[in-house]
This record gives C-alpha cells, structure tokens and sequence, in this order.
C-alpha cells in the first residue's frame, strides 16, 4: 500500500510529514512562552486537557528565522511520549504517495539536510520527507 | 511475611495457568527444547522462591525436577515418556500443595517419595500412577483481589489526570455563563470526578511495608559484617504512599541506613565505654502529615562529627577556614549534603564509597522532597525524608512574573513576604543581591533575570517567596505577585522544555492555560548562585538587628463575608477547596467530611455555604478544626498593637496590616468551644456510671461525655481512678471511692434533695462540675 503522507508548507517549499508519525492537525492559540528554552521551543499551549509543546519548524529548520507571530496551523506529534505541536505556515492535505522513498540528493542545504529523511514522489512532485524527531530536536542536536 | 507469601501463591498460580499449555504440548513432543525450557525455569523459580519460606515439600519436589530437566538440558538424558509423565505428576502436586497453603487444607497425600523416585530413569512406569491425577480445582478459595498491570493503573491515573483539567476547564466556562442550574447539574459531575480521583489515586497507594519489608535482613546483614549488635524498630508500615514515589525512595532509604549501622552505631565495646547499651538502636518511622509522608530514620549511635565535617571541608576547598569557624552547627551539619564529602574515617565494603548524602538528597529532591539531618554528638542522629504523597498532583503556588504565571511546589518554600512589608530589606552588595528578612540575610534571585525579562519597573510591589530546596540553601526569589495556592496535576515537560533548566515540569491552571512548574534548585543555579554554600555563607554573615520586634508568621485571609482576618501560620496544617455537598448541619452546628474524617467548621456563620469554598485546617497539636475562608491574602509577620475586642469570640482583637484593618482569630476560643466534645484520653477526668442500665448507657453516657468526661462502667478497671461516681438513687447507698463525688440520679420527677432528677439537664451538669447549682429541686441536704 502506498504511503499516506501529510503535506504542510515551510519555509515556502512545500513538505511531506509521514502521516504515520502524525497524531492530528491541530489550531494552536494562546501561547504559553518558555522563557530560557531553545528558539525553536515557541512555547506551550494547551488541547483539551494535554500540554502541548509548540515547536516553530521554521527556527528548527534555520535558527536564524521565526514564523510570523499568527501562525496557527501545527501538526501535533507524539515523540518519547511527550506531546508536541509543530507550528508550520500551512497544512496542506494528506496524499498518497506515487512510489517508494528515495534518498535524499545530498545535495540538500544546511537545516534540509537535517530535517530530511529521503524524498518521495506525490502527485507528481518531488517532496521531501521531513523527520519529526528532527523537527523536535530542532539546531540544539547538531551543536551537541 | 504474610504478604509474601501470598505474592509466592498468587505468582506460582499464575505461572501453573500460564504453563498449562506448555505442558500439553511437551507431552506431545518431549524434544521440544524451548517447552522444556519453560518447565525448567518453572521448576526452578518455585525451587529458588519456596527456599525463602518453609516449604519442605514444594523445595523437595521441585529440587528433584529441576535435576531430572537439567539432565535432559545438558544432554545426559533423553526426554521420554516416563520422565515427562513424572515430571508432570510433580507439577500437578506443587500446583495441590499451592493450592493447600492457600486454603489452610490439608493434602490427602503426604507422601511425595513416589513422584520423586518416578523421576530415576530406573523407576518401573507402574509408579507413575501415585500423583498423576489431574489436580482437582474444586474449592479453591475465591480470590477477594486481582493483579492488575501497572501501566493500566498508570493509563488510568492520567486519564483522570486529563478529567479533572477538562472539568476545571468546564467549570469556569460555566462559571462565566452564570447559568445557576447548569452550574448545579455539574456540580455533582464535579464532585463524581473528585472521588474518582481520590479512588484511582488509592490504587497507586502502597503500603510503606513494601519499602520496609527488606530492611530487617539488611540490618542483620550488615550488623553481621560489621561486629555491630543493632535492633531495628519499624512503626507506621501502614503508611500508604504513591507507588512510584515508594521506588523513588527505596535507594535512598537503604543508603542512610547502611551509614546508620556502618558509621552512626559503634562496636559494642565502644558503646560499653560510652555507658550505652551494647545493642545499638535504629528506628525507621514512617507517618503521613498532609500531602507529605515524613520518614524518620534515627540511631542511637555517636553522632556526626560537625568538627571533622568542618575539617573535611575545608581540606576538599568547600569552604574557607576563615568561614568554617563562624559556621553555626546546624551549618556544619549541613555540610554532609555537599558533594564529596564522607564522615567514614575508612572507605568500608558497605558504605563510603564515594556514594554519599548529596546523592540521597539529589534523588529526594528530585521528587519534590527535603532531606533535613539533626545531630547530637554521642546521642545519635536523626534524619528527616519529606515527600510529597503523589507524583502527579502537588500543592503549589502559582506566582507572577514578567507578565506570566508560574507555579512553585509548595513544599519548597518556607514563606512569602512582601518587599514593602515591614522587616525585609532588599540591596546589592558587590552586584550580588540579598535580602535581609527578618535579621536574616539571604541571597536574592530576580525571577524576571533567571527568566531572561527586564527587570520590574517597581521593584517595591514585589514578593519574595523564601524557598528552601535543600538542606541548607535558603534563598529569596523576587517575583511580581502572588496569585493562589492550587493543587495541580502535573505533567512531565518536555526535553526541550527541561533543557531549560528552570523548570520541572507543566501543567494547565484553572483557565485552561499550561503553567509552567519553576525547579527552585535549577533558578538558584541558573542565577550562578552556588547554592548550598552560598546559603551557609549568607547565614553565616553577620546580620543586623531587626529594627523592631517582629510577630511568628501569620495568614492573612478573607472571610466568606469580605472582612480581613489573620491566623498564625503555626496553626495552619493545610488548606483546603472543598465543595458545599461535603458540609451539613448536625447536631447544631456545620461539620465538614474531608475523605474519611469530621471536622467541625468554623467561620461560615450557621448555614450552609451555596458554593465551594476554602477551608483552613487549623491544628492545635490533638485536635482539628476547619474553618471556612474566601481566599488567602499574603503571609505577613503578625504586627503588634493589638486591639482586644469587645468581649469573647472567634476574633481576640484587631490589628492594623498596612492601612486595612484586620482581626486576629481567637484560636483558644475556637478550640476551647470544641475541645470538649473531642478531647480524650489521659488528660480528661473520669467518671464511672453504673453498668448495664440502658438510661445510664445510652442517653447519659454522651452528656457527661459532652461535659468532657471520659467516661467507665462502675466496678470496672478505671473505675477507681474517677473523679465522679454516677449512682442511680434507687439503688439505694453506694459507697463512691475515695475522693470521688458521688452523683445520684433518680428516675421520679420528684424525691429525694440529694439526688438529681435524670432529665435535669442543668442540674446534671452542674452536679457533675462539682457547683451547687441554683436548680429549684436541688436543696443542700
């Protein structure tokens, strides 16, 4: 069975998250900020009775870029057993992917690099398939 | 050891169930090498468990199949049909005799030699037939419990974890509608989901027991090893405490007592010298104070050294010999928590290996707790574990700062006083800041700084919350306000989030928002203060007089009715939310159940309060009260200047906090209006009534108990300690002890001038103070 993939837009380009990491899309409002944490860490916000922490996948991909302040739309993903919300510009849609996955032309530039985990055909583009735990573990991981 | 054994019943059952199938399919095919491996370890488990209790039998039996199997493993045998059949026959007889020390029966046979002998590969196959029956299952006692994994319990645990943040959540929005009938409809959702609380919270509830169980053969153990002659003394096993919290403190507890026994309790030639016993004294006691389990681990040994801790000290650099000689003793003491350091004048197999008290006090603090030690030089040493009943939902103060709410866990602070209060000081020295509270200097954190926000624009409106995270390392955390205490349920932060090192963990506050939970240690160091030394340096200064006398701390609070009142904090033992379904009135006046306990209630006038409220649970030592308020206010040093009041009452008096009057609870008077009903034992006097009359029984025996009286049938061991003897005037003369004021009753409306009418309430009492009432019938006669 081909792979469900769930598209959402970063840093313009658009991106495949494996739909089976992805727990649900969710609309974040009323930010809790963590002060002392990482950049990429934007804060907490709560769904239902869970806290979620927001990750800004822009600053993971590129600690030197914050998505604008009103960006709602976030993948919620569950890593280690610790909730997470990944803020994104958009989410797009879920599809099926057109083949296997393909490994990542290494050519890929700085926090790509990082974030991807190969890439995989849909619709007839080329996307890349981004790693949620790299997305959580945001620019902190390469430093270390 | 009874619930021990009922572990090695309940385990080996469950093993027996599980290798019911395993030995079908051996029998059918005897080569099967990973079913023989399930039989083996079987056989050997039982072996290995039944050695620990007195099980001859059950040893005997599975002994003889574990070396028949092993034969079969290392290739020396071959698995055929006889062997299988004994083997089996064997297992069916341990499964009957499980069975039989469970129900307390006896087995029909008493003779396992046949099943043991069938195992030789010589036995004739006739001998088989002695055991390998099918074990009869017929009247196995019924199981009053059930093993439950513990992840369902811990799904469970967060499930209603997420119930009781959705129903806050639902409770203010309904709040916020003002619609009254919804908002009474859902009261009672709310107060179903308390209890489910509560009951799920039990069921991670074990006995401290589990904890204690091991420590009579550790002491053994190491007395043995170390030539030392130690009796261990256990009390409050019945204790129950939060499954995890129980594996949290294990280590720890085994730790102080290895130091206790290896360090703390001499040899018993030296304890000869010292005129002590030669049997060394440890005792382990565990009880339950509010949120918190308190352990004692204490010995009668010699006692820590501060001298040598000094001495060490300064030799590992901790401290200067300058500063080690104006360190108090209970600094000194301290010092046994700093990293490195080990009174042990020899590294012993047991302890002293490098492992040492700032590891037991990491992990006791790890889990919200405090270590505290006390000393005394040749008389022993006392070590206090305080932690918090449960993990997941933990008293807390949430605060403000920087235009945000954090929540403090309310074991670690010690007080909350306000910069422009009275007796605090705020300056910096050297760009240090410190806090001068009380005559005591303490070093000062800005929690806008450790947070990374500009400093507040009015450093006079803020609060210091005085935290204790350690032994030793007081310190002041300035924030901008204080909001409220809340129970929370907290929730494990993400790494991310804890990477931060300010925070413990996160959890969602009444308006749904998360809070985050501050780690009072991680702020101090964060704010490069050094803690635990830093703290006996600043104590160690010399601090300046207090300007004026300052009052204990005292809670200031608001009423249901709006008005201000103080209470000493010394009186408070917890506070809590109750909800108006918990209090009714009785027997003229308003109680409150909390869980399984009765609490009269004070400050809510007569009636019933139509919404929930807060209650102080106000202690004197023997008894407990509970008294109902709005909302806490601030802690303050009671000022002077007291005002009496009129006459009488709750309030003693009125006193002046800032510019706003408040009154000052009269705790005497309210604990004198209830000490009557509630006191007993030694200190209430005694009055003996005459046994077997129902009258005297049931309809006297609780007015005299009223009148404070404890109260024994005439006649009876007691009775002749009683101030007053009850005699009933039909009775005709009995003779009262000597000393005792005899009391007679009579059952006529009229008679006799030296007896008293039985429904004379007024007259009764005042006969039993021993007054020569004013009753119209009684005439000195």
């Amino acid at each position: 069975m081909a792979e469900l993939l769930l598209i959402v837009r970063l840093a313009g380009e658009r991106i495949a998250l494996p739909a089976a990491d992805v727990e649900s899309v969710v609309e974040i409002s009323a930010l809790t900020p963590v002060p002392g944490a990482a950049g990429h860490v934007a804060g907490l916000a709560a769904l239902r009775s869970r806290v979620l922490t927001v990750i800004d996948c822009l600053a993971s991909l590129d600690p030197s870029r914050r998505l604008p302040e009103d960006s709602r739309e976030a993948v919620m993903a569950v890593v280690d057993g610790h909730p997470y919300a990944l803020l994104v510009e958009a989410v797009e849609d879920v599809v099926e992917a057109d083949g296997e996955r393909l490994s990542a032309a290494s050519s890929l530039a700085g926090g790509w690099r990082r974030i991807g985990r190969g890439t995989i055909e849909a619709e007839g583009d080329l996307l890349l398939i981004a790693d949620v735990e790299a997305l959580v573990a945001g620019p902190v991981r390469e430093a270390a | 050891m009874d619930d021990l054994i009922k572990d090695f019943i309940a385990e080996t059952r469950e093993m027996l169930e599980a290798l019911s199938g395993e030995i079908v399919a051996w029998e059918a095919m005897p080569d099967d090498r990973a079913r023989l491996d399930e039989i083996f370890r079987f056989v050997h488990t039982v072996k290995g468990n039944s050695g620990f209790f007195d099980l001859p039998r059950i040893r005997a039996l599975s002994h003889a199949a574990e070396d028949a199997l092993s034969a079969v493993r290392s290739g020396t045998r071959s698995a055929d049909a006889r062997l299988v059949s004994a083997v089996l026959a064997i297992i069916d007889r341990l499964g009957e005799l499980v069975e039989a020390l469970e129900t307390g029966e006896a087995l029909a046979s008493e003779d396992d030699s046949a099943l043991v002998d069938a195992l030789s590969s010589e036995a004739p196959l006739e001998a088989l037939g002695a055991g390998a029956a099918p074990a009869s299952h017929a009247g196995r006692a019924s199981s009053r419990t059930i093993r439950l994994p513990v992840e369902l319990l811990d799904r469970m645990m967060s499930g209603v974890s997420d119930l009781v943040l959705a129903r806050n959540e639902l409770a203010r929005r309904i709040r916020e509608s003002g619609d009254s009938e919804m908002e009474a409809a859902f009261d009672r959702v709310s107060a179903t989901v308390a209890d489910l609380r509560d009951g799920i919270t039990r069921t991670r509830m074990q006995r401290i027991d589990n904890l204690f169980a091991p420590l009579p053969r550790m002491v053994r153990d190491i007395s043995g090893q170390t030539g030392k002659l130690v009796t261990l003394e256990i009390d409050g096993g019945d204790v129950e405490i939060d499954r995890e919290m129980l594996e949290m403190i294990r280590d720890p507890l085994t730790h102080i007592v290895r130091n206790a026994i290896d360090h703390g309790i001499e040899s018993p030639a030296e304890r000869r010298r010292a005129g002590k016993s030669e049997s060394g004294c440890l005792r382990v006691r565990a009880r339950q104070a509010g949120n918190q389990i308190l352990l004692e681990i204490s010995d009668d040994g010699r006692g820590i050294d501060g001298e040598k801790l000094v001495d060490r000290a300064t030799v590992a650099g901790l401290v200067t010999a300058e500063r080690a000689e104006r360190l108090s003793p209970a600094q000194k003491m301290a010092l046994i928590f700093e990293p490195g350091l080990s009174t042990a004048s020899a590294v012993t197999d047991l302890s002293g290996r490098g492992v040492g008290m700032d590891v037991v006090r990491a992990n006791v603090e790890r889990i919200g707790g405090l270590v505290d030690v006390e000393s005394r030089t040749g008389q022993g040493v006392r070590l206090t574990l305080k932690v918090p009943l449960t993990l997941t939902i933990i008293p807390a103060l949430t605060v403000a700062a920087g235009g945000q709410v954090y929540a403090i866990p309310r074991s670690a602070i010690e007080e909350i006083v306000r910069v422009k209060g009275g007796g605090v000081r705020v300056e910096t020295v050297g760009g240090a800041a410190f806090a001068t509270v009380r005559g005591r200097r303490l070093p000062l954190v800005h929690l806008r700084d450790a947070l990374g926000a500009e400093p507040a624009a009015d450093p006079a409106s803020q609060s210091l919350v005085l935290l204790k995270p350690a032994g030793a390392g007081l310190y002041a955390l300035a924030v901008d306000g204080i909001h409220d205490h809340e129970e929370l349920v907290v929730k494990p932060a993400a790494p991310a989030v804890i990477a931060a090192g300010l925070y413990a963990g996160t959890t969602i506050a009444d308006d749904g928002k998360p809070v985050l939970l501050l780690d009072p240690p991680g702020i101090a160091a964060r704010a490069g203060l050094s803690l635990h030394r830093q703290g006996i340096e600043a104590e160690a200064a010399p601090a300046p007089t207090p300007d004026s006398a300052q009052g204990p701390p005292a809670l200031l609070f608001r009423t249901l009715s709006g008005n201000l009142r103080l209470v000493p904090v010394a009186a408070v033992q917890r506070i809590d939310d109750i909800r108006p379904e918990a209090i009714q009135l009785g027997a003229g006046r308003l109680h409150v159940a909390l869980g399984e306990i009765l609490l009269p209630l004070e400050g809510c006038g007569s009636a019933v309060p139509d919404r929930p409220i807060r209650l102080l649970r106000l202690g004197d030592g023997h008894s407990e009260l509970a008294y109902g308020f709005a909302d806490v206010v601030d802690i303050i040093p009671l000022p002077a200047g007291l005002m009496p009041a009129a006459g009488p009452g709750e309030v003693r008096g009125v006193l002046l906090v800032g510019e706003a009057q408040a009154e000052l609870l009269d705790l005497h008077w309210l604990f004198a209006r209830h000490s009557a009903r509630r006191s007993a034992g030694k200190a209430s006097p005694v009055c003996a009534i005459p046994a077997g009359d129902p009258f005297m029984d049931a309809i006297l025996r609780p007015l005299v108990e009223s009148a404070g009286y404890t109260v024994v049938a005439s006649g009876s061991p007691g009775s002749e300690a009683a101030a007053v003897v009850i005699a009933s005037a039909e009775d005709g003369d009995s003779p009262a002890p000597g000393g005792a004021r005899l009391v007679r009753i009579r059952a006529a409306a009229d008679g006799p001038a030296d007896s008293v009418h039985r429904y004379d309430r007024e007259a009764l009492l005042a006969a039993l103070a021993g007054d020569a009432p004013a009753g119209r019938r009684r005439r000195r006669g």
